[in-house]
């Protein structure tokens, strides 16, 4: 059944492609509607597995010379990350009302990256998975060059060439493990299965995760992220965010540690500590946490800061991945679901409700508008939305976040004292943005004060308030009731460690 | 000797050629008066019909030879590797006559398809030969015709000046093979490949003579001037440039189809005698372990593996830089056939290794096809193929928008995209046979060097979808012409979302073998 996202989406994307133009409000409402079934069947995807394990959904041979086949499967991971992809596609669709330009070319690539983003989860053939990987590269590129603000055109190339090599990475090593394991099959069970040998693992196993730790923000291989989600018009920051860095951090789980585990063995030597590829990767990602929240803390540009948070947060779920114990990678799941939510919801905000009115991002001119007074929608659900990022109890972020610093503290203390760090300025620079953008204490002059009253603002729209509704629903449940999605990424990631894929 | 076997193997060349004849006795015999237009229809109806009979009279071709069988004189050889790549000769050859329905760059319509059809003749002789004389005349057979093609805009300038330096090249580098070909003459006493590869393998080994060396150099140079390989690529970006598209089309496709053909005839002889002499226990117990090039197996192997990252490296760099779409087209073949020319330093001789590169080259020549086809309806419009003609194409045709975005994803590599399949299975041929770190090291340049094409394709995209157009008056074709270039979009996406389709036909071919 959840295959059917993947077709819907597809379909959806080539009837609105061709799509007789200038009829903007009916490429809406069919781009909401293909959204919101994909998310319905999502959902009931994610309630009939509840208790299952992995379960094959498709398993045609495709190209039967090489072994290739056509193969979807879901276990808990996959699930949720389904789920998320159809949350952030509806909240997308809705936040994107308001685009006039192109309208129906827009949701046709809009919904052609959401159908390839719900084939990446649920391949469980290597070589579908690229497929899936490939065909989300190039809808971001268009969107962001096409609708997207500040250098958009060089934002989108340089996000399409970082995708673009981190899978040319992902490819050499595909290509050299199908060579490798001899077993003619791309199939991601048979491949884990084919004991690849210790030596290979050892250079396929950065390989891959660098390759997809690009498009997940690994630090010093993030650059495309901030200027990306900064150029982008709202719904595709909030799907970059979102769901693209979930793709590679779920490549980073599937591909590199599901396959290659003994990548992670520690190497017969060490140097200041670093004693194996986990002690590098997880480096990176302490590093990418601070630096991303220290940078976030000194920009002027509104969504900058949100940009450089995704890097930040993102550090948590590569951080967990790396830690290899149960709880850390559960946490690392429940991460990439909260801050896929949570972002989502951060640019939503940024970039949607207040820039749209606006017209600016920059703190200067913000402070001289008093958004606090004049947009209260805007500013009461950035407080939420920047209680929930920074992660508060009785949100999805603290649930998350915590279970990846417990991993850590179990794997290398000082990993979770160094990352501690990282969330104490993550305060820092979400009450720095609440303060400046929307409660500043700053007077207006007498001559800013203009004389008949300040121009309304127009109002918001249903559209605004139901998406935020839909995901403060969805951070505040998980955060609430964690078990409800921990209950199915806790055996799915046990099997997963438990080396190979059962 | 035995003429019988000769013709039947010659049947397809045939009815190419009394197509080229009629297509001359019906233009200037009966339709001098006629509008431009209806001999163009009528030139390319009856090229269309020669190379549908010359289809048709494949079925009954069989090896040929002057004295075959029973020796190892065979001059052509039939089915394998050759069915599928003279069909494809045939096939790319009937989609270039379409380019021309619509054009209007010459008024001797006749003599251009008489031509067509007479270079198509050459590429199917090449791609069958198996001697090194056959292999000369027919090499010179397409290249002239090609070098008459790209001058036969007479209007432009860049037409002369492009055709001057192509036949200038070309026969310099004919002259190179010509002396490499006497050199293998003169050291193994036979103009016969088989006979030639005995001799590197068999009991005169002469492989240890510089002169060997040389004379590879030498073929080197001539057949990489053939499929466009750096450093013998030079022609390529103003050939491409100034030829009229249906002949820059015919040059990019079934000219790179023949010679690619024939660089794999020359692999399989030299794989079968090596491997027949593997299995005999000569070359292994009277030499020792076979030498080896820096781990090929051939010195040959490694002259074409040097080329092959010349090719990839300058072809994709160059391309980076280029303004004129028809350059970049140029530059970006040749990395395409810096990719191929890896697969045949790693040539097999087996079937997947054959169908491997034929299925890159053949549907290389499809898509390249189509993007001269897209190229030259806006050229007709706006009168030049800088990349700035294509702004804002998606206003003004939404159709050929669509049908640029799908061909150049392809050429870059994008899934479910032809062009990724093909690519794929190349990579994967090569590493399932050679392991080791040097086919590994080439594989993953080749993968980094087509993740530096995307930028450069993304930039005739981001032309076509991104920017406001600078004219918003709408870009027309033929209908006829875009038709063919929906249809060939069509089968990029079909082939590339079904790639068992066409492998499991070129592997039919190989059945009876």
């Amino acid at each position: 059944m959840l295959a059917w996202t993947i077709y819907i989406s597809f379909a959806g994307a080539l009837v609105l492609a061709l799509m007789p133009k200038g009829n903007a409000a009916l490429a809406r409402v069919i781009a909401l509607l293909v959204a919101a079934a994909g998310f319905a069947i999502a959902i009931a995807g994610f309630a009939a597995g509840a208790g299952q394990g992995r379960v094959t959904i498709v398993d045609v041979p495709w190209v039967p010379m090489m072994g290739i086949h056509y193969t979807l499967a879901a276990d808990g991971i996959s699930r949720v990350l389904v789920l998320l992809t159809g949350l952030a596609a509806v909240a997308g669709v809705l936040f994107s009302w308001n685009i006039n330009l192109r309208t129906n070319e827009f949701f046709a690539f809009f919904l052609a990256l959401i159908g390839g983003v719900y084939g990446v989860f649920l391949s469980f053939d290597l070589f579908l998975l690229f497929v899936f990987y490939e065909i989300a590269i190039v809808p971001k590129y268009f969107l962001i060059a096409i609708w997207g603000s500040t250098r958009r055109e060089y934002a989108a190339m340089k996000l399409a060439l970082y995708s673009f090599v981190g899978s040319a990475m992902v490819l050499v090593v595909l290509l050299a493990a199908y060579a490798t394991s001899g077993s003619h099959s791309t199939g991601l069970v048979s491949l884990a299965n084919a004991n690849l040998p210790v030596s290979f693992q050892m250079w396929a196993f950065p390989v891959t995760f660098i390759g997809f730790g690009i498009l997940a923000g690994l630090w010093p291989f993030h650059t495309w992220a901030p200027t990306g989600h900064v150029a982008a018009p709202t719904a595709a920051s909030m799907l970059l965010a979102g769901v693209v860095m979930k793709l590679g951090a779920y490549g980073c789980l599937r591909v590199a540690i599901g396959l290659f585990p003994h990548g992670l063995d520690p190497w017969s030597w060490s140097f200041l500590g670093i004693g194996s590829w986990r002690d590098v990767f997880a480096l990176l990602a302490v590093i990418g946490i601070i630096y991303g929240a220290l940078v976030a803390l000194a920009q002027t540009d509104f969504k900058f800061v949100i940009g450089y948070s995704s890097v930040s947060h993102m550090g948590f779920v590569l951080l967990g991945l790396v830690t290899l114990t149960q709880v850390g990678v559960d946490g690392a799941v429940l991460q990439m679901f909260s801050h896929g939510v949570i972002a989502g919801l951060l640019f939503a905000i940024v970039g949607r409700v207040v820039y749209e009115r606006t017209h600016t991002r920059q703190f200067g001119e913000l402070e001289g508008m008093y958004l606090g007074r004049r947009l209260p929608f805007a500013a009461w659900a950035f407080v939420i939305a920047g209680v929930a990022s920074m992660g508060l109890p009785g949100f999805s972020g603290f649930v998350a976040e915590l279970q990846v610093l417990m991993g850590a503290w179990i794997a290398k203390p000082w990993w979770t004292a160094a990352s501690g760090v990282g969330i104490v300025i993550g305060v820092a620079y979400t009450w720095r943005a609440l303060q400046r953008a929307f409660f500043t204490d700053r007077l207006p002059r007498p001559d800013e004060h203009p004389k008949e009253g300040w121009p309304k603002f127009d109002p918001i729209t249903w559209p605004e308030i139901t998406a935020t509704c839909l995901l403060f629903a969805a951070t505040l449940i998980v955060g609430i009731y964690p078990s409800i999605l921990l209950n199915s990424i806790e055996p799915a990631v046990k099997a997963l460690l438990a080396g190979g894929m059962q | 000797m035995n003429y019988a076997d000769l013709f039947r193997v010659t049947l397809p060349e045939t009815a190419l050629d009394i197509a080229a004849l009629l297509v001359l006795i019906v233009d200037l015999g009966f339709l001098r008066k006629a509008a431009l237009q209806t001999r163009i229809m009528a030139a390319v109806l009856i090229g269309v019909f020669g190379c549908g009979g010359a289809l048709l009279a494949m079925p009954y071709q069989v090896d040929g030879g002057l004295a075959y069988p029973g020796s190892a004189d065979l001059l052509l050889s039939a089915g394998g590797y050759t069915a599928v790549s003279q069909i494809g000769i045939l096939v790319l050859t009937v989609l270039t006559l379409f380019l021309l329905i619509g054009s209007d760059f010459t008024k001797h319509v006749g003599e251009f398809v008489a031509v067509v059809l007479m270079a198509a003749t050459g590429g199917l002789l090449i791609s069958a030969a198996q001697d090194l004389l056959v292999i000369f005349v027919g090499l010179e057979l397409l290249s002239l015709g090609l070098y008459i093609l790209t001058a036969f805009a007479k209007k432009s300038g860049k037409s002369a000046e492009s055709a001057m330096k192509y036949y200038l090249f070309g026969g310099m580098s004919a002259a190179f093979l010509l002396f490499g070909f006497s050199y293998l003459y003169g050291l193994t006493g036979s103009t016969n490949l088989h006979e030639i590869m005995l001799g590197f393998y068999g009991p005169t080994v002469i492989s240890s003579t510089p002169l060997v060396y040389v004379a590879l150099v030498m073929i080197a140079a001539g057949l990489g001037f053939k499929v466009a390989a750096v450093p013998f690529h030079l022609w390529a970006p103003d050939t491409y440039e100034g030829a009229p598209a249906p002949a820059a089309a015919f040059i990019a496709s079934v000219s790179k189809v023949a010679s690619f053909a024939l660089l794999i005839g020359i692999g399989t002889a030299a794989a079968h005698v090596f491997n027949q002499m593997h299995h005999a226990g000569f070359v292994t117990a009277s030499r020792g372990p076979a030498p080896t090039w820096i781990g090929f197996e051939h010195p040959w192997s490694l002259i074409l593996a040097i080329i092959a990252v010349a090719s990839m490296v300058f072809g994709n760099l160059a391309a980076l830089a280029q303004d004129s779409v028809r350059r970049l087209l140029a530059y970006s073949a040749i990395a395409h056939a810096g990719y191929i020319l890896i697969a045949l330093a790693y040539y097999t001789g087996t079937n997947v290794s054959a169908n491997a590169i034929l299925y890159y080259i053949l549907t290389y020549g499809l898509t390249t096809i189509a993007a001269f086809g897209a190229v030259s309806v806006v050229e007709r419009i706006s009168g030049s193929d800088r990349m700035d003609a294509f702004l804002g194409l998606y206003k003004r045709n939404g159709l050929l928008a669509g049908v640029l975005l799908v061909l150049f994803l392809s050429l870059a590599g994008i899934p479910p995209l032809v062009g990724f399949w093909v690519k794929f299975n190349l990579f994967a041929t090569i590493l399932q046979v050679n392991h080791g770190a040097v086919p590994l090291a080439l594989v993953a340049l080749a993968v980094a060097m087509s993740a530096v094409s995307l930028y450069y394709y993304l930039q005739v995209l981001k032309r076509v979808f991104v920017m406001p157009p600078a004219d918003e008056a709408p870009v027309k074709g033929s209908p006829l012409t875009i038709g063919v270039l929906a249809l060939i979009t069509l089968a990029v996406v079909v082939l590339g979302c079904l790639p068992g389709l066409m492998q499991s036909w070129m592997a039919g071919f190989y059945a009876g073998m």
